[in-house]
């Protein structure tokens, strides 16, 4: 019996988009990007990172089967595909229109719950410590309650040894080395290292690979209630209130020494 | 929950003594408290609690649970979460929050789906509005966005990021109750097992609690100015040298140099950027710096519409005419 992995992966906006280039729906509290600047979604950068990590497993020589599982309102193929193009060898997406702005993580959690169970066995779940979107670092948490599982949260180095999962988990003065049985929940952060690019290879077997579709209905949930409810969306407005030091004929070395007076009168220094 | 009354905080202990965090919590719980006109309690954990108790009373509680137990002498999530579940349960609070610390951001969410209630992470503000509800500031979008949210569900539930309330001031004689609690774990609710922990040694002051901060990005093309420029400066202010994730993921400094939404909440009066674009992801751990100047090339980088003061030019020509300028003055 391979080891069978589950890594979360979750389609966001490009974090690096400039906030210029969003556009807020107040009414149905949603962040859409201008529709002109046709930009593409991302994988959620921590989520390239839990793909990464159980590729890892996989090259320290476990035999391992690798499901990639999403849930959505809509995803863009080409996007997610990366996730299979990196190695991963099945997806699952869970797409179902009443998922459309979720940002209640007892909902998602409860989804990709049910998701899960479908899928059983599992033995380890990989998600990434949060998602760039709503920043909720919490979904992976509720996964492990709803099932029932330990959870490691926020490590770098994830390891299977003799039938545990043993991983770095990152402090914010160092690590720790922590283990638990499986199966088992862990999130991985950027530590982790770069998550690999797709070789041509992969990338030609994951074109020929289809994901799975589940619907809500498929996983028997009828009923998303959430726990919270947003009030508001907007963006904060910021006022510049920045006073540029210039140096005299724009010398830098002017500008740091009158910096160094100007800190002084307002007795920063 | 019908009869749910009251606020509790989750605070955090060590050696005795109550962590900053906790007393930055009891300063949000006791405005909640108020406003609901119900008592503000605090559950502290551990083995050995020390005058962590007395502490959290002068610090704003009106009760405290003091819940020891041999199994919370490490600040193990799994233990916090089987005790923390049966005094839920127990007390029903109408509302409680936790901060953002590494035991907080674990031990929140899972209570909350424990107790069947959501939760609002990372939040800068939380109120109780008109109907009673507790109601959360909270970033999103990476900084780029706010949100408002209401919990509907009892208890309500947030986790509240650090260095967004200054704690209140310490009176030693005011008046509250210490209810030990002895929740007899069985040790075997531990089962994700710290084998070793590994530490820095923290020379100097904790980037928390620093109050002026010098700080470098990609900026800065490698990490010597780290040990060189910047140390030399932050030495000469009795600051301490911190950094962006962009010069972490290259390796340059280690992770707990990391300022930002991923990485260390700061509260300095004096913060310098150098080098640092100012993408919001990093401006997420300044919401509690006083002033900010920053030094970067590139008069549009977004760091100068958040800065004080800004000196646009190459750090290598402006931070050692810097560090010159203010060893003259002094
Ligand atoms: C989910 C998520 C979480 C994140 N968490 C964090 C976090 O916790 N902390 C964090 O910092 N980032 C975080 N980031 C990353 C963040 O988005 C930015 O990528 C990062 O902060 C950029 O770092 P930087 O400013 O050093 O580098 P850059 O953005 O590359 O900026 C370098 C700056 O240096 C300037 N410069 C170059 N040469 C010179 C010179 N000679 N003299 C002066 N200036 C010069 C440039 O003009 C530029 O403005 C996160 C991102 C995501 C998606
Ligand atoms: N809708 C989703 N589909 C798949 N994975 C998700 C989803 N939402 C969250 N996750 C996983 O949970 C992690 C943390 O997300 P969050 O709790 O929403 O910040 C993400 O990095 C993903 O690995």
């Amino acid at each position: 019996m391979p080891l069978n992995i589950v890594a979360m992966v979750k389609q966001v906006l490009d974090p690096e988009v400039p906030v210029s280039a969003y556009r807020i729906d107040r009414q149905k509290k949603r962040v859409e990007i201008d529709p002109t600047k046709k930009i593409a979604p991302v994988i959620n950068g921590f989520d390239e990172t839990a793909v990464e990590a159980a590729l890892r497993i996989r090259e320290a020589g476990h035999d391992v089967k690798i499901t990639v599982l999403s849930a959505g309102a809509s995803f863009v193929t080409d996007v997610m595909k990366k996730a299979l193009s990196m190695g991963s060898d099945e997806m699952v997406l869970v797409q179902d229109p009443a998922l459309e702005g979720v940002s209640d993580s007892t909902v998602t959690a409860r989804v990709l719950a049910g998701a899960i169970k479908k899928l059983s066995p599992f033995d380890l779940i990989i998600a990434g410590r949060q998602a760039s979107d709503w920043d909720n670092a919490q979904v992976p948490l509720g996964l492990a309650e709803l099932l029932g599982v330990p959870c490691i949260p926020v490590t770098r180095k994830v390891e299977i040894q003799n039938g545990d999962v043993v991983c770095e988990r990152v402090i914010p003065n160092g690590y720790e080395v922590v283990s638990a049985p499986l199966p088992a929940v862990v999130t991985v952060s950027n530590e982790l290292g770069q998550p690999r690019y797709p070789t041509m290879r992969n990338i030609m077997a994951a074109a020929r690979k289809k994901p799975q579709t589940w619907t809500l209905a498929d996983l028997g949930i009828t009923d998303l209630a959430t726990k919270l409810t947003m009030l508001d969306l907007f963006i904060p407005e910021k006022q510049s209130k920045c006073e540029i030091i210039q140096g005299d004929d724009n010398n830098p070395v002017d500008a740091a020494r009158k910096l160094a007076l100007r800190l002084r009168e307002t007795k920063l220094v | 929950m019908a009869d749910a009354k009251g606020v509790l905080v989750i605070g955090e202990a060590a050696g005795g003594q109550l962590d900053a965090s906790a007393k930055e919590l009891l300063a949000h719980g006791r405005k909640l408290a108020d406003s609901l006109g119900e008592p503000l309690s605090i559950a502290i954990l551990g083995d050995n609690l020390g005058g962590a108790p007395k502490e959290a009373i002068a610090f704003g509680a009106d009760r405290v649970y003091a819940v020891s137990d041999p199994v919370l002498k490490e600040p193990q999530p799994e233990a916090y979460l089987a005790a923390l579940t049966a005094l839920a349960k127990e007390q029903s609070p109408k509302v409680i929050v936790a901060a953002k610390t590494p035991l907080g951001v674990n031990v929140g969410p899972r209570l909350a789906f424990r107790l069947e209630t959501g939760l609002a992470q990372d939040c800068l503000e939380v109120k109780i509005d008109g109907n009673k509800k507790l109601v959360a500031n909270r970033p999103v979008f990476g900084g780029n966005c706010m949100v408002s949210v209401a919990c509907d569900s009892l208890p309500m539930m947030a986790v509240i990021r650090l260095k967004t309330a200054e704690p209140l001031p310490r009176n030693d004689s005011r008046s509250g109750e210490i209810v030990p609690v002895n929740p007899r774990l069985d040790p075997s609710v531990v089962k994700a097992k710290v084998i070793k922990r590994v530490e820095e040694k923290q020379e100097g002051k904790r980037l928390e609690d620093a109050e002026v901060i010098v700080s470098g990005g990609r900026g800065l093309g490698g990490p010597e100015p780290f040990q060189k420029e910047l140390k030399e400066l932050a030495d000469l202010l009795g600051g301490v040298v911190s950094s962006s994730r962009a010069a972490v993921d290259i390796g340059w400094v280690p992770y707990s140099y990391q300022v930002g939404l991923t990485g260390k909440s700061v509260a300095p009066n004096l913060y310098i950027a150098v080098g640092i674009s100012g993408a919001s992801q990093h401006m997420a751990g300044l919401s509690g710096a006083k002033n900010i100047v920053a030094i970067n090339k590139d008069a549009n980088a977004n760091i100068f519409k958040e800065s004080r003061f800004g000196v646009v030019g190459e750090w290598q020509k402006v931070v050692p005419a810097l560090i010159q300028a203010i060893r003259e003055l002094k």
